[in-house]
């Protein structure tokens, strides 16, 4: 083994090492200082340019893909009005709102979609070209709870405001909660805390309940939730069992339904799943039962139209809750509908209005903030307080990144007039009564943590 | 005893579904040679002529919904039901069974055409090759049908008269609680008679004895100046037209969608590796057997012992009988034992 010495070559291999320590602290340390010194730098920073793009990842393949497509329906529309085209839609009746119709801050919104597949893994991958080849500034959509934690989890990483679509689970602004990730849909407690007084009042206070749910994050704190809010009311829980996400015949786990005992059963099942489940459950008779003197019911806790036109006439009478039903009569719903109706000859989904109401709430932020750096558009948000987009006054609270709002208990309806008429607006919960502490044990756990600029 | 009594009719129904499209894939398997990773997707294809049958039925005539103000929003009413009130109503109705009218000729065509088209240029390929070009073609035909048809089931209803249960229990004295859909017990029904009538084909027939010989022995049979590839052909579109069929009847069970397919082909596969490969009868069997080992280990009194058994209950019978008997439940020897 030959050795080197400062004689014969100058250098010895202790030198070099050294050397090399010495080179990268001295290179390294101010990156690490000094990160997140600079304000003024972030990433993906718009410059000087005319515009600045936005990253919508929403399912267009996959169990969730009719509401991802209705979900990219609403960004589109968003991106027009912030540009100035079209009527405005809810531009108009947003209040506060500094949106001018010019774009963000003077710069044209430009927009790049991904493919979220309702799958944790595509949907960083898409999400992460979106940053890092796109150059997003904001990312926002997705369908799915353990699609927006994954997603949210990967902008806090990159430095990137995460405005969540369609996220229902007590999770994504409970324990899984991050500095840089916001989420205006209302969760599972909100709609436990709604639907347990207008259950009791329906079908009084003795129920045994017995609750099918989606085995994921989503379903397992809906189920929580739902069994807190029933419990509350005096009924009992029978049985809980956890399905499959996309288990397609649920005959299997129905049949044991019919000789429980209970006479009540509580599908915490979304999209496809529900539309299943809950045909299969009205197939096999349980809605024409009757057990301890009680007529069988059926609760379907989340609810959306769309899910309720694929299940057909099935949902008839059977109460749920959602954050936003375009039937509403306020003046921001009013103008959100017909903005989109003339667009596309439909009415909007929930999925449709959290995703335009996100896009709007991030460029009013940006306009305030006067910045696109996310941690002060970050700030801007947090606390923020507006109204006339649909869900009357509501709040960003800055704890914990979740907005407070009322929240619908709705039905299907028995006589629908028209074939987006499915369900009906049973009662407006006042916000009071469904929100609830930070540190509310089924939100305990997680911690925002600081916020990232990715600089 | 009811609940054990349902989760038989359960698994009877459910492997019914899977006994019929693992049969198709046995007797591509044994006649062509061919591991047709696309049967799947003739199922979904079968359901989806249930779907464009109705759809095709309630070609409506839009007129203007005057209860939406917010915008120009349309009403439909379908012009069976305008030219022949409740007569058309019910023709609308009766969708799904009418809908095997369309299924028969289309998925004899599109037998023949996969089969002439496509298949027919990987039979002296490897196994590999086949699996990949099949799947491939899945792929491609369940984009296709959800370009058309949306990512969402579309729900195809029952006529009004099986839409209900059948009260079991009454029938035979025991509980109430014994009851069954009427769809799902005609759908049994059904699965038995197309699982026996291809049986009786091959069986009772020369055409089927021909079919069989050339399975045993294709060398052989062409020898004797039959032209056993044509017949091969037949055969292909007849396992198109079983699972197309299937896929018809199981609409108003499970409301079709575009990955319907993929989710069974993965199933029918274990059932042919469990019933043995190329082997009618042990398809059929493992399907049956299989379908009610699923809907027995979903029962909460066997999940509460072993929690998730019903996800692989499936896969580890598979692991079982190939341990045990390596070339299946019913399997031959010298098949796919190059």
């Amino acid at each position: 083994m030959s050795k080197l010495t400062k004689k014969g070559s100058q250098w010895s291999r202790r030198d070099v090492l050294k050397a090399t320590a010495a080179t990268g602290a001295i290179a390294g340390a101010p990156m690490f200082f000094t990160r997140h010194a600079y304000g003024a730098d972030y990433l993906n920073n718009p410059g000087d340019a005319g515009s600045v793009k936005l990253g919508f990842n929403v399912p267009q393949s996959g169990a969730y893909a009719d509401e991802g497509a209705d979900e990219l329906r609403a960004f589109k529309l968003a991106v027009k009005h912030l540009n100035g085209e079209g009527d405005g839609g809810m531009m108009t009746t947003m209040q506060p709102s500094e949106l001018k119709g010019n774009g963000i801050l003077g710069k044209k919104v430009e927009f790049v979609t991904g493919d979220t597949q309702t799958k944790s893994d595509a949907a960083r991958a898409s999400a992460k070209r979106m940053i890092e080849k796109d150059g997003v500034i904001m990312v926002s959509g997705g369908s799915s709870s353990g699609v927006a934690i994954a997603v949210q989890g990967l902008c806090q990483e990159a430095g990137i405001i995460f405005m969540a679509g369609l996220t229902h689970s007590n999770d994504t602004t409970g324990k899984d909660k991050r500095a840089n990730g916001f989420r205006h849909f209302f969760n599972g407690y909100m709609s436990g805390a709604a639907l347990g007084p207008v259950l009791e009042k329906a079908y009084g206070k003795e129920r045994n309940a017995y609750h099918l749910t989606a085995d994921y994050t989503w379903g397992w704190t809906q189920e929580e939730s739902l069994i807190a809010s029933t419990e509350n009311i005096g009924w009992q829980t029978q049985t809980t069992v956890k399905t499959p996400v996309g288990a397609g015949d649920f005959s299997q786990y129905i049949t044991p339904v019919l000789n429980s005992g209970a006479d009540t059963l509580i599908l915490n099942h979304y999209g496809k799943d529900m539309i299943n489940s809950l045909t299969q459950a009205v197939q096999f008779g349980l809605r024409d039962k009757q057990v301890n003197g009680n007529d069988f019911v059926i609760v379907v806790p989340l609810y959306s139209r769309l899910m309720a036109q694929g299940a057909g006439e099935n949902v008839k009478g059977i109460f749920g809750s959602t954050n936003w039903h375009w039937s509403l009569t306020d003046a921001g719903s009013q103008a959100f509908v017909k903005s989109f109706g003339q667009e596309y000859g439909f009415p909007p989904s929930q999925a449709a209005h959290t995703c335009y109401v996100q896009t709007l709430l991030y460029a009013d932020a940006c306009e305030r903030a006067g910045t696109f750096e996310p941690c002060q558009v970050g700030a801007a948000l947090e606390g923020h307080k507006f109204d006339g987009l649909g869900n009357g006054p509501t709040e960003y609270r800055a704890e914990d990144h979740q907005c407070f709002k009322d929240v619908l208990v709705v039905k299907g309806k028995e006589n629908p007039t028209s074939q987006f008429d499915i369900l009906e607006v049973v009662e407006v919960t006042p916000r009071a009564q469904v929100e609830y502490a930070p540190d509310h044990p089924m939100f305990a756990g997680g911690n925002l943590g600081e916020c990232n600029n990715g600089a | 005893m009811d609940s054990i009594l349902l989760q038989i009719l359960n698994g009877l129904d459910k492997g019914g579904a899977y006994a019929l499209i693992a049969l198709g894939l046995t007797l591509t398997f044994g006649t062509l040679g061919v591991v047709n990773f696309a049967h799947g997707a003739i199922f979904m294809i079968g359901a989806f002529c249930a779907v464009t049958m109705n759809k095709l039925l309630t070609i409506s005539k839009k007129v203007k919904d005057e209860s939406i103000t917010f915008f120009d929003a349309f009403k439909e009413q379908p012009y069976l039901e305008i030219w022949f009130g409740d007569t058309g109503a019910k023709i609308v109705e009766y969708s799904v069974p009418l809908s095997i009218l369309l299924a028969v000729p289309v998925m004899i065509l599109i037998g023949l055409a996969m089969e002439r088209g496509l298949i027919r240029h990987f039979y002296k390929r490897a196994h590999a090759d086949q699996i990949l070009v099949t799947f491939g073609l899945a792929i491609i035909i369940q984009e296709i049908v959800r370009h058309y048809f949306g990512a969402n089931p579309i729900p195809q209803a029952a006529p009004a008269i099986v839409a209900g249960s059948a009260s079991i229990g009454e029938w035979f004295g025991l509980g109430p609680n014994l009851v069954y859909p009427w769809w799902r017990l005609i759908y049994l029904v059904f699965a038995l008679v197309v699982l026996g009538s291809v049986f009786a084909f091959l069986q009772f027939t020369t055409f089927g004895m021909v079919v069989r010989a050339g399975m045993q022995d294709r060398e052989t049979v062409g020898l004797l100046g039959i032209n056993i590839q044509k017949r091969f052909t037949i055969v292909f579109a007849i396992a198109a037209l079983v699972a197309g069929l299937a896929g018809v009847m199981y609409t108003p069970i499970l409301p079709p969608d575009y990955h319907m397919g993929m989710d069974f082909l993965v199933l029918s596969f274990v059932v042919v590796v469990v019933g043995g490969m190329g082997s009618l009868g042990g398809a059929v069997a493992a399907g049956f057997l299989l379908g009610i080992l699923q809907s027995f280990a979903s029962m909460n009194e066997v999940k509460s012992i072993l929690p998730g058994i019903d996800q692989i209950i499936i896969y580890l019978v598979a692991v079982v009988v190939l341990l045990v008997r390596p070339r299946g439940l019913m399997g031959r020897k010298g098949v796919m034992e190059d």
